[in-house]
């Protein structure tokens, strides 16, 4: 068994569960997530979509949708404020550990809380209305249970903490250092596998989230379309996108009309357009 | 100066008779899929009327096109980026079905499988989107030829602005009026708040020929375009989860053919052409203050194909001659420009829709008719047409944004062709006095009459081809729109409904066809499989499939089962 050093003191031992659970587990889930969001973006441009339901229910969605979406914008702020930004470094600032906890547990509860409504609301909405149930795929069904495992268990975590006070387990500690040393490759198993059941579990339903993350509805939120901020409000695209350079090709390829065409214009430019730069790319980024 | 080219179409409405054929030809060819049962890209309404989604053209409420902030620069209605961008969770304003209308079909199998009894079988509405009985209440032409409007007729916008603006008496006598049919497809704007709507990009405005399409890859199902269109011309695809509209046929017309709606219309009523436009004057032709001066601006926008200048800027800007020529010879550049007698639908919503239409003479000559006049004699026309207030301020509200006068002028311009050209059939002389009335010449309004009344399929029609050059890039568009049933369209994949990628047009044409001539059914029957279909048969040999196997001997048993 290996030994690592969790805390200054106290040596961990580590079963042959925490290695792969906390040390492979997470690069796993990088590259099903990476490679499979590369993958489909490249051959599933088409099934990209948010495949909104709107057209046929719109009352509920309109309480629900952004309900669940803005809490759970909410919840990776508080995410990334637990996980990325070491105690040592809220302590330099001056906040207290119990004005952290606190804010923690009201923002992230009230957050968890709402992102949880929102979804038992779309999750209600999308049984009881017909046409919506109708248009519900097992990958759909399948992706709820697990998006919505990880919100109650999330919750769970930050709940108990609340019931269990000042002496409550303290993620900042465990969870926290353990995501941080992932990313330059030096896992500190040892400090998840002193974690909480309760942590443990809402970690590895996270971790199921991102495997399954490129092969459902969920993708549409990796293309946020950000960029709508900057572009002009008008685009065109000109449907020769590479202008010119695909002329020789187009008339070997298109009989002999087009190369007596050709002929009878030799001095004709090549087709090139004033206006292919114009607009934004054209599909040919894509491998098809 | 940015000379641009662009297919634009005018409808002539007083030839529209209301058959719907440009709607159900469309339908065939575009929509006739899964998650599309309710889209109609072309759909004829019968004005006045609710029309297509229901008070599509209720902008306080549906929020469409584009309007002027306080510092008179153009903003979309519905909202700028940063406020679509927090509406992308539940799209704010947004129709929904019942909009529109929940689509049906009819049981009709147990008409045929019912067993005997002593009831007729009946064929029960079945809603297309929830499979189960259904009661039909409303249809994209539910008040077809006035239809409940004697209830519902209050329900159109236009009725309503109308009524509001004038005296109370024309309430009472409004729904017998007049009526006539307004066919609808996209307008392929030069100014298209859709695409400005579109938070991914995916709405492009082609620059060869200005067709305005919506990239199935790129689109993310974010649904802002439903909003940002006024004319509500973009559908989205329930099952795929993508947004999809009128593609002015761009299949056809790539290889100088006309759209499916053109080259049915019964009525001959529509036209195809180019326009060359200034690219660079539209913002600001869409920016005037004045929505009543919008009909000028566009018409600014509108470059002269005969302008040598013009002609010299298009060729700097690589637009080939034999496209140059066509928008000489452009049929709808003739109607909107040089004649003047189409306008734009709705120019108020400054989106310089590239759809014209001839204003309808006839709700005024049948009003003659009816009350006893000669509805063909141009001094009994012209005052009624001054008389007749209520369908013309109708008409205003549809074509120029209120503004009467205009509509008055082109209907004298018809007005009085019809009076000039009844003159010309009984034998008299032509009266240059009545073309002189509406500031015409006799010989411009002769030319006018011949394109209007007479023009023959190459007229009506002047389509450049897209040139052979692009025709491997013509072969698979980024756009096509897919079939149910191919191979990037399971009902539910694994990754969700509709995902996968989409069959390329040539793809899904090929073996649609080869389908088609190896079949004599509808769907392929086993039975068939391999026989040729002498329809398409070319007479030459006897391929194989001509005749049916041979097959059991007769007198066996197979043999006596096969008989009917």
């Amino acid at each position: 068994m290996v030994t690592l050093e969790a805390q200054p003191g106290a040596a961990v031992e580590l079963s042959a569960l925490d290695i792969v659970l906390w040390g492979v587990l997470p690069y796993v889930m990088v590259v099903v997530l990476v490679g499979g969001l590369i993958w489909r973006y490249k051959y599933d441009q088409f099934g990209w979509t948010t495949r909104s339901s709107q057209l046929y229910e719109s009352k509920l969605l309109r309480i629900a949708s952004p309900l669940f979406h803005f809490g759970l914008l909410a919840v990776i702020a508080g995410h990334f404020f637990g996980l990325v930004i070491p105690k040592s470094w809220t302590e330099a600032v001056g906040m207290s550990q119990d004005f952290y906890h606190f804010n923690a547990l009201f923002v992230g509860g009230i957050a968890g809380i709402g992102t949880l409504g929102g979804i038992v609301l779309l999750i209600y909405r999308r049984r009881t209305t017909g046409p919506v149930f109708m248009a519900t795929t097992k990958n759909d069904k399948a992706m709820y249970v697990v998006l919505t495992a990880a919100i109650v268990f999330g919750l769970w975590t930050t709940l108990a903490s609340v019931f269990e006070g000042g002496h409550g387990h303290n993620y900042r500690e465990t969870v926290a250092p353990w995501f941080r040393s992932l990313f330059i490759f030096q896992p500190d198993i040892a400090a998840m596998a002193a974690a909480p059941f309760s942590f443990h579990l809402h970690t590895l339903v996270g971790m199921a989230l991102f495997i399954i993350w490129p092969f459902t509805r969920l993708v549409h939120a990796f293309t946020a379309p950000f960029h709508y901020l900057f572009r002009p409000y008008i685009v065109y695209r000109s449907r020769d996108r590479d202008g010119g350079r695909t002329g020789g090709r187009a008339r070997a390829g298109a009989g002999s009309r087009s190369v007596t065409t050709a002929a009878q214009n030799p001095n004709a430019p090549a087709a090139k357009r004033g206006w292919s730069a114009v607009g934004t790319q054209d599909r040919d980024t894509r491998n098809r | 100066m940015r000379v641009m080219a662009q297919m634009g179409m005018v409808m002539n409405l007083d030839k529209c008779i209301g058959c719907h054929t440009c709607s159900v030809t469309c339908k065939q060819a575009w929509t006739n899929r899964a998650g599309t049962e309710y889209v109609w890209f072309n759909n004829v309404e019968t004005r006045p009327g609710q029309g297509y989604p229901r008070r599509y053209e209720d902008q306080d409420k549906w929020r469409g096109g584009w309007d002027l902030n306080k510092r008179g620069k153009l903003v979309l209605k519905a909202g700028g980026r940063v406020k679509k961008m927090f509406g992308l969770f539940a799209s704010p304003v947004q129709p929904e079905l019942k909009d529109y209308y929940e689509p049906w079909t009819y049981d009709y199998k147990t008409l045929v499988d019912a067993p005997l009894g002593d009831d007729f079988p009946v064929a029960r509405p079945k809603s297309l989107i929830t499979g189960e009985d259904t009661k039909v209440t409303w249809s994209a032409n539910w008040d077809d030829n006035l239809g409940g409007s004697a209830e519902n007729g209050h329900l159109d916008p236009l009725v309503e602005k109308v009524r509001r603006e004038s005296e109370d008496k024309i309430k009472f006598a409004y729904e017998q009026t007049f009526m006539f049919y307004l066919p609808r497809i996209c307008e392929h704007c030069l100014n298209p708040s859709c695409m400005a709507s579109c938070p991914s990009g995916a709405i492009y405005k082609r620059v060869e020929d200005g067709i305005v399409l919506v990239d199935q890859d790129k689109c993310r199902g974010w649904r802002q375009c439903v909003t940002g269109c006024p004319y509500k011309k973009i559908y989205f695809n329930h099952k795929t989860g993508k947004a999809e509209k009128c593609t002015f046929c761009y299949p056809r017309v790539e290889v100088g053919i006309p759209t499916v709606c053109s080259e049915t219309c019964v009525g001959r009523l529509r036209y195809l052409g180019l326009f060359l436009y200034d690219a660079d004057a539209v913002t600001a032709a869409a920016s005037v203050t004045d929505p009543q001066e919008l009909y000028d601006a566009q018409m600014d926008v509108l470059l002269d194909p005969n302008d040598p200048a013009v002609q010299a800027e298009a060729r700097a800007q690589d637009i080939p001659e034999d496209w140059i020529d066509a928008a000489r010879r452009s049929p709808v550049y003739a109607l909107a420009k040089v004649y003047k007698v189409a306008l734009p639908l709705h120019p108020e919503y400054r989106t310089m829709p590239m759809v014209w239409y001839v204003p309808p003479l006839s709700p005024v000559v049948d009003l003659l008719r009816d009350q006893g006049h000669d509805g063909e004699d141009h001094g009994n026309l012209f005052g009624a047409i001054d008389a007749l207030r209520i369908p013309v301020e109708y008409l205003a509200e549809l074509f120029t944004a209120g503004d009467a006068d205009r509509v008055t002028a082109v209907l004298k311009k018809l007005a009085a062709m019809r009076a000039f050209m009844r003159g010309i059939s009984l034998g008299n002389d032509p009266d240059e006095s009545i073309a002189e009335a509406v500031g015409m010449d006799g010989q411009t309004m002769y030319e006018m009459y011949r394109l209007m009344a007479i023009a023959k399929y190459d007229e009506r029609y002047v389509i450049p081809k897209a040139h052979v050059e692009q025709a491997h890039d013509l072969e698979e568009m980024g756009c096509s729109l897919d079939f149910d049933g191919g191979p990037g369209m399971q009902d539910s994949s694994p990754f969700g409904e509709a995902s996968g990628r989409p069959v390329p047009v040539a793809v899904d044409t090929f073996n649609a066809l080869r389908d088609r001539q190896t079949s004599d059914e509808v769907s392929a029957g086993t039975s068939l499989k391999g026989r040729v279909n002498l329809l398409n048969w070319d007479g030459r040999g006897a391929p194989p499939g001509l005749f049916p196997d041979k097959g059991p001997e007769p007198g066996t048993l197979a043999a006596a089962e096969d008989q009917p």
